[in-house]
């Protein structure tokens, strides 16, 4: 038996006094297997033990909300007996490590995590934070993320309809991924993991058990020194061929009454899902680690427990369905083992070639993982920016230089990688402010986005978690959709450090505090900590995955200009807030400032305005004002339209020009009405109580403020040509 | 019409493609799973696209020896129309069915966007609804739609009139700029010499619908329905 040293207690990231926990809760040592099952069971990634305490006051709950955070994934009801199954979670180090599998077997976890509960998975996204565009491994790094992205989602037959990228050096040696999945299911037909029924068969499904994965620090344990050129790496290799099979062989058998219980197996492989069926159930299982389908010969139980090979399932079964199951199973050739039963001791009990290798109890280890309060400081708020101490410069030129920027230049050339039309409902495809995808056989349609600007969060967590929340919303809005519900993946450094767990206690408050005003709930979500490099922190990167509802597909707005002539209306306050904007950061070089504050009840009002607007028919164009201000929005406007609509804009003479054009005020929307309708529109947005502002109006093939002017084709140009140029390829086509 | 689409493990497009049949001619084809053996007697075998036997070997070359496809050419040269879309295109290369072979795109990289073609011929079943010479516009989702043919071959296949489609600007120029994957001659659809076999890379059925963005491949699909009904 392995001696528990404390050098192996330090490689699988055990604390001295969570070993004495252990101690406590078995009343002797733990032997090499069970050290391992409580390592990874502890462990921040799947006990959220750092974050647990201030997660439990985001707000969850709302009238449509069947399953908040807990299980697998969200559940929203969209009427109809249909529900919306979505969340977002991170692979961040893996893809540092080895981007393309990184990101696809990040893919694939989130397929299985929507999948699992009886949905069919319709839409992906993902965000993404790179290094610095200099940095010698970003453009690497980029090529295979994203390589990784389409190769898994392009064979799967899941359409990648959006999502975002920027840049910043503190992400040069911890990259973020976050993926996120939105799947449809039938309101009665959502599968859950507690386990029920004592006798029930335990049943593993999908892949086989290799080495892949298991848990990086276990390579340098005493057990495997001498053979360890044998082993496998531990970046996990994903097979998205297999994820389609998956897919479908799930879908057929939920279909049948024949499931009790189903989990898929991520992190922590056979382990956490083991553990968290039979805890959820308050039961035990009994397990023959024989029967697990294996990769290769001689694997330990130790193995066997911590492997994180791909697209594998476990569920419990209605007794004597098990020949029904198998039948699904071989049809689509995936691998199918009765490995065990249901028990009521409540102990997970593991046997290998006959003898007892582990014998746990099941509750201390799932439910009693350690909760911390780690302490903690208050952020030092940047100071708020005056705009006299900015400096002004061409907008035109300004404007042309903001496109071109790595954050907001267009990311054509990676939606392009991507397959955004397979399954045949893409309404808005990349490139708007939210993704719309239709109900598939209705006139319903989901809009998605991801959102959240680092920079601010940074600059004032609170602020900055409180702005990502709201900017959710006014994408949603954007696009006529009812903001619904958020999942959240909250990216930050070392917790242990009180200035990173004041960041993310501060954003969690802002982050609370918006989701409440709006009504906009958490539904799931996932937390990735200790994103930090040789002692220097990411910034913090709270991402807000936002999903919203269009009763009425034809409903909607895209950002494109649609004619000429028209007005061009701005909703909301513009006060010139340049603290913490990409103006001062790409303009001025400077990465200061206070962020623009959000004023969630002026929000909410300016979202029911534009989503009443849209539904009314009045709007021919809608785009929410973000990253870059006003000028930005109109050209984004202007580029999207067929034959480059331009825009003439009056600034007024009671700001600074550059302020108003490149301001980052928050709450606002750019519309493009026709004149017909613009005295209606305007008295409604009296009617809410919402600042409105005809600004200008949509023609020619220029964008003309302040006497100057820039053509729409050399802003697009400007625009398209960047991510091309870095990656070293030639421009995509429009 | 008779319609069928087949299925393999790892297509992903035969349910978008039997939205798009049934749009068009009022009722569901047939769904056929790649190990069943007899096809009943049909007018269409449409092979749809996706990543068959998740394109490992080669694109296509596992599902072509799979046991559906002997009965598919059987009918096919008995004379039923057959029309494979992207993956479908590169399983038809594989059986025969049709000449040439797809490589990688010249980008080495997946290609999503849409792309305008030129009818390149209007007389056969898939293609009477449109005009001869129109432009029209299709998506494509291919990391593999490279067209190319020996010299021999392709000299056959432009003098049989069997090139269906080029890729062409939206004022339907035949151009290298116009051409997204490096295929030879622009070519993105040809037929068997019989005319009765269509493979191409775009994808009719993702645009044949106004609200996704236009519906200008719904007409092959009407096209189809009106020869065959």
């Amino acid at each position: 038996m392995t001696e528990i040293t404390p050098e192996l207690l330090a490689s699988h990231g055990i604390k001295p006094d969570e070993y004495r926990k252990i101690l406590d809760i078995l009343g002797r040592a733990p032997n090499h297997t069970e050290l391992g099952i409580f390592s990874v069971m502890w462990s921040e990634h799947c006990s959220y033990k750092s974050s647990k305490k201030w997660l439990k006051t985001l707000p969850t709950k709302a009238p449509w909300v069947i399953c908040g955070p807990g299980e697998n994934a969200g559940v929203i009801d969209i009427g109809d007996g249909q529900a919306i199954i979505f969340k977002m979670e991170s692979h961040n180090h893996p893809s540092f490590i080895e981007p393309y599998q990184g990101a696809a077997t990040g893919v694939g976890g989130i397929l299985r995590d929507v999948f699992t509960m009886g949905a069919r998975p319709i839409a992906n996204l993902n965000a993404l934070r790179f290094g610095d565009p200099s940095h010698p491994k970003t453009r690497h790094l980029v090529a295979g993320v994203v390589a990784g992205i389409g190769g898994y989602g392009n064979c799967v037959g899941v359409p990648t309809v959006g999502g975002e990228t920027n840049f910043h050096a503190s992400y040069n040696g911890n990259i973020l991924v976050n993926a996120m999945t939105v799947g449809l299911a039938d309101t009665d037909k959502i599968f859950y993991s507690a386990a029920a029924g004592i006798g029930n068969p335990v049943v593993y499904f999908g892949s086989k058990t290799g080495r892949d994965g298991i848990h990086g620090a276990t390579m340098a344990s005493a057990e495997f020194d001498e053979k360890s050129d044998e082993k496998r790496p531990t970046v996990q290799v994903g097979d998205p061929f297999t994820e389609k099979l998956l897919i479908e062989a799930c879908l057929e058998l939920m279909a049948t009454d024949a499931i009790v219980a189903i989990q898929d197996m991520g992190a922590a492989g056979l382990t956490s899902s083991s553990f968290e069926m039979a805890s959820k159930g308050g039961l035990g299982i009994e397990m023959d680690l024989d029967l697990v389908p294996m990769r290769e010969q001689g694997m330990t139980p130790y193995e066997i427990m911590l492997s994180e090979s791909q697209e594998r399932m476990l569920m419990v079964l209605k007794p004597g369905r098990e020949a029904q199951a198998k039948a699904i199973m071989d049809k689509w050739e995936l691998d199918f083992a009765v490995v065990g039963h249901l028990t009521g001791t409540g102990r997970m009990v593991l046997k290998r070639h006959g003898a007892v290798v582990a014998d746990l109890p099941i509750d201390p280890l799932a439910l009693a993982s350690p909760e911390y309060d780690r302490p903690w400081v208050l952020p030092v708020k940047a100071p708020v920016i005056a705009v006299e101490d900015t400096k002004a410069v061409c907008p035109a030129e300004a404007l042309k230089t903001l496109l071109a920027c790595p954050d907001l230049a267009s990311k054509r050339w990676i939606y392009q990688q991507y397959d955004h039309m397979v399954m045949g409902d893409t309404v808005q495809r990349p490139g708007g402010d939210a993704a719309v995808v239709r109900i598939h056989g209705t006139t319903k349609a989901v809009a998605i986005t991801t959102d959240v600007t680092p920079r601010y969060v940074l600059a004032d967590p609170y602020e900055g978690g409180r702005q990502a929340v709201a900017e959710a919303y006014r994408n949603l809005s954007a696009v006529g959709a009812l903001p619904m519900a958020i999942t959240d993946n909250l990216n930050f450094g070392n917790p242990e450090k009180p200035e990173i767990m004041g960041q993310i206690v501060e954003a969690i408050r802002g982050m609370g505090q918006a989701c409440r005003e709006l009504d906009f709930p958490v539904v799931s979500g996932n937390v990735s900590l200790y994103n930090e490099t040789q002692g220097t922190a990411i910034l913090p990167t709270p991402t807000v995955g936002g999903v919203g509802l269009l009763e009425d597909v034809t409903r909607s707005a895209s950002i494109a200009f649609k004619e000429s002539g028209s007005a061009v209306v701005l909703i909301g306050e513009t006060k010139g807030w340049l603290g913490a904007s990409l103006y001062l950061r790409e303009i001025c070089g400077r990465e200061d400032g206070a962020p623009p504050p959000v004023a969630l009840h002026r929000e909410r009002r300016a979202g029911e305005l534009v989503r009443q607007l849209i539904g009314d028919g009045q709007v021919l164009a809608c785009h929410d004002v973000s990253d870059g201000g006003l000028l930005v929005a109109v050209a984004e406007m202007a580029m999207a339209s067929a034959g480059h609509v331009g825009a003439l804009l009056d600034a007024p003479s009671t700001l600074p020009l550059h302020a108003w054009c490149f301001g980052e005020d928050q709450g606002r929307y750019v519309l493009e009405v026709r004149n017909d309708d613009l005295v209606a529109v305007l008295e409604e947005a009296q009617q809410h109580d919402t600042a409105i502002r005809v600004i200008g109006k949509t023609g020619g093939h220029v964008i003309s403020v302040g006497g100057r002017a820039v053509r729409v084709d050399e802003l697009f140009e400007a625009n398209e040509g960047w991510l091309p140029g870095f990656m070293g390829s030639e421009i995509a086509q429009h | 019409m008779k319609a069928a689409v087949i299925v393999f493990p790892g297509s992903n497009c035969d349910r978008d493609v039997a939205v798009a049949l049934e749009a068009s001619m009022g009722a569901k084809p047939l769904m056929v799973w790649h190990r069943d053996t007899q096809l009943p007697d049909l007018d269409l075998i449409v092979v749809p696209g996706g990543f068959s036997y998740g394109d490992y070997l080669r694109c296509g070359a596992m599902a072509a020896h799979s046991p559906i496809m002997r009965e598919v050419k059987a009918k096919a040269e008995q004379g039923a129309r057959v029309l494979g879309i992207c993956n479908g295109f590169q399983i038809l290369t594989e059986t025969g069915l049709l000449p040439g072979v797809l490589m990688r795109n010249k980008n080495l990289k997946f290609i999503c966007k849409d792309v305008h073609l030129r009818v390149e011929r209007n007389t056969t079943d898939f293609c009477r609804g449109y005009a001869a010479g129109a432009v029209v516009r299709f998506p494509i989702a291919h990391a593999e739609g490279n067209y190319f043919a020996d010299a021999e071959t392709f000299k056959a296949l432009e003098g049989n009139g069997q090139v269906a489609f080029r890729y062409c600007t939206a004022e339907g120029q035949v151009t290298g700029a116009a051409n997204p994957n490096g295929s030879l001659a622009n070519v993105a659809g040809i037929t068997n010499a019989k005319h009765n076999v269509l493979g191409l890379m775009p994808h009719p059925e993702r645009l044949a619908e106004d609200l996704l963005g236009g519906s200008d491949g719904k007409a092959m699909f009407d096209s189809l329905v009106e020869a065959l009904a």
